[in-house]
């Protein structure tokens, strides 16, 4: 068990998200960096949608009230286990009554805990993550407080095996379409449907601007500013389903992008999707950060999944190899 | 931009393709040619239960005259995935709005029905013509979405149209029966809402724990009935 002792807003449960029940207006909500989850389920010989805590409000506090294993990736931070520094990226075994602390990260937006055996708060139609919106799913269906009690499942292996070793991060590990220069994500995405009613000028501004993301963002979305998006004619779109990634123009001409907790319906004319192997980087983007897009095709889109997926692989090896140590 | 242009056009087209066009690697939106109606909307009921069972394919998310596909894995050939798609649209026969009758009793006015009010002020009808009205017509659930259990109903008799708030009512509670612009509805989650609450009902329109957690799929029929009216 582990018990919350600090948790500001927004901390919660989170899975690989509450896959099939989009036809009965349930959206998804999960991890918004599953890389960073999975190589933490991976470290701890977890299966990779074991769930564990989001955390992005800090500091976040807890007590391990039982010894258990447990690690921490995502975003670039600083953690003390009973006074001792845990690096990101690493995993180690807590003992019973040991305090962990996760500061601010560094970079990056989001840190994941998670712990062997996972945390195992009931699955609801499949799924462990938090549905905020709706109320259920992950710890009483509501981001986590000081005083809460999760349970923790029995761990694969019983927590036998050796810890204390880490991975290096995924942002390092896995080359982006092209570094992060002037502190610029820049982002893959693929044409959507609406892109070619935009006029060529309208395109080449979606195009060529550094895109700021806005502090009206959240794990529903990102808004983005810097530019407008004009139809020379309005379009009336029928209600369709979307997916986290999809970049959508509302009349205001400032594109949304839809993350985790997105709904699983919109209306607005669809500019573009960030690809499945760029958008957990856009995950660990904050608001204020600036993005830029660039077009690939639907076969380098799915290529670029490749080196995310042998980077997993990777990793769950060398893990299995370290723990049997 | 659509996936499925055609390179040249060719003899007796008799009817247009519906636009199929990617949403990333993992998702795929099928829109129906045309203006809205229900026959377009039941070939889309169709052509979503032949491909929720296809290989590969996560679920068929069905929308307002459109159907967006997730998938497990990205597909292997979206050229012959397209193909196969529209040839299923041009030969399945629409399913009819078969799916069983909900009815559902609304206390009309009240304090949950707070903008009867400014209905009846727009529509020009007194408030016993407008519930009278909505509660005589039927409804087909034409999708779920936008929130659980959130059916989109048509049906609505024009008279009783009413545009959707410019600024939401902040806590609107779950149950409010609804209409915003041409549709009406019932809301499955206290929370903001846009849309013009006119009366309330006791029902739960969406339960996690139940096997079937929406009370509406498409394909059901919805009928308003009056258990009270507070004026």
């Amino acid at each position: 068990m582990i018990e919350i002792l600090t948790s500001h807003a927004f901390n919660t449960v989170q899975d690989m998200g509450r896959r099939g029940a989009r036809r009965f207006g349930v959206s998804t909500s999960g991890v918004m960096d599953p890389v960073a989850l999975a190589a933490g389920n991976a470290l701890l010989g977890n299966a990779d949608g074991a769930a564990g805590i989001e955390i992005q409000t800090f500091p976040f506090r807890l007590r391990f009230q039982a010894d258990v294993a447990f690690a921490l990736t995502g975003a670039d931070h600083e953690a003390r286990l009973a006074d001792a520094i845990v690096p990101p990226w690493w995993c180690a075994q807590a003992r019973a009554g040991d305090v962990l602390t996760i500061a601010s990260p560094r970079r990056g937006a989001r840190v994941f805990l998670t712990v062997a055996g996972g945390i195992d708060v009931p699955a609801v139609m499949g799924s462990r993550s938090t549905h905020l919106r709706a109320g259920f799913g992950g710890y009483d269906g509501r981001i986590l407080q000081a005083g809460d009690i999760l349970p923790v499942g029995a761990a694969p292996g019983a927590g036998s095996g050796r810890v204390n070793f880490g991975a290096e991060p995924a942002d390092v590990a896995i080359a982006a379409a092209r570094p992060a220069d002037d502190r610029v994500l820049h982002l893959r995405v693929m044409r959507a449907g609406e892109h070619d009613l935009f006029s060529k000028a309208m395109q080449a501004t979606f195009w060529s601007t550094t895109w700021k993301i806005s502090a009206q963002s959240d794990r529903g979305g990102y808004r983005l500013t810097g530019g407008k998006l004009t139809l020379a004619a309005p379009v009336e779109m029928r209600s369709h389903g979307v997916v986290p990634g999809v970049v959508q123009v509302p009349p205001s001409g400032e594109p949304i992008i839809q993350m985790s907790d997105a709904n699983t319906a919109g209306g607005y004319p669809k500019m573009a999707a960030v690809i499945q192997a760029d958008l957990w980087r856009l995950g660990q983007a904050s608001p204020g950060s600036l993005i830029a897009f660039s077009e690939v095709s639907y076969q380098d889109a799915v290529a670029a999944m490749t080196p995310v997926n042998d980077y997993l692989a990777k990793l769950r090896a060398t893990a299995e190899l370290y723990r049997a140590l | 931009m659509s996936i499925n242009h055609r390179a040249s056009p060719f003899v007796g087209v008799l009817e247009k393709d519906p636009k199929i066009s990617l949403i990333g690697t993992l998702a795929m939106l099928v829109e129906a040619p045309g203006a809205f109606d229900l026959v377009q909307q039941g070939r889309i009921w169709a052509l979503a239960d032949v491909v929720s069972s296809w290989p590969n394919v996560e679920e068929a998310v069905v929308g307002v005259t459109n159907v967006m596909l997730t998938f497990e894995q990205p597909p292997d050939d979206i050229g012959a995935l397209t193909a196969e798609l529209i040839e299923l649209w041009h030969r399945l026969s629409p399913r009819n709005s078969d799916g069983k009758l909900i009815e559902i009793p609304v206390i009309y006015g009240g304090e949950l029905g707070f903008d009867l009010p400014a209905l009846v002020a727009r529509s020009g009808l007194s408030a016993r013509d407008v519930i009278r009205i909505h509660s005589e017509g039927e409804y087909t659930v034409c999708a779920i979405a936008s929130s659980p259990g959130f059916g989109y109903l048509h049906g609505l008799d024009r008279r009783i149209f009413m545009p959707r708030k410019t600024v939401p009512s902040l806590n609107m509670r779950a149950g409010s029966v609804t209409i915003g612009g041409m549709q009406t509805g019932v809301a499955a989650l206290s929370s903001p809402n846009g849309w013009n609450a006119i009366g309330w009902a006791s029902v739960q329109m969406f339960d996690p724990q139940r096997q079937q957690p929406s009370l509406m799929l498409p394909g059901d029929r919805v009928r308003f009935r009056i258990d009270r009216i507070e004026l």
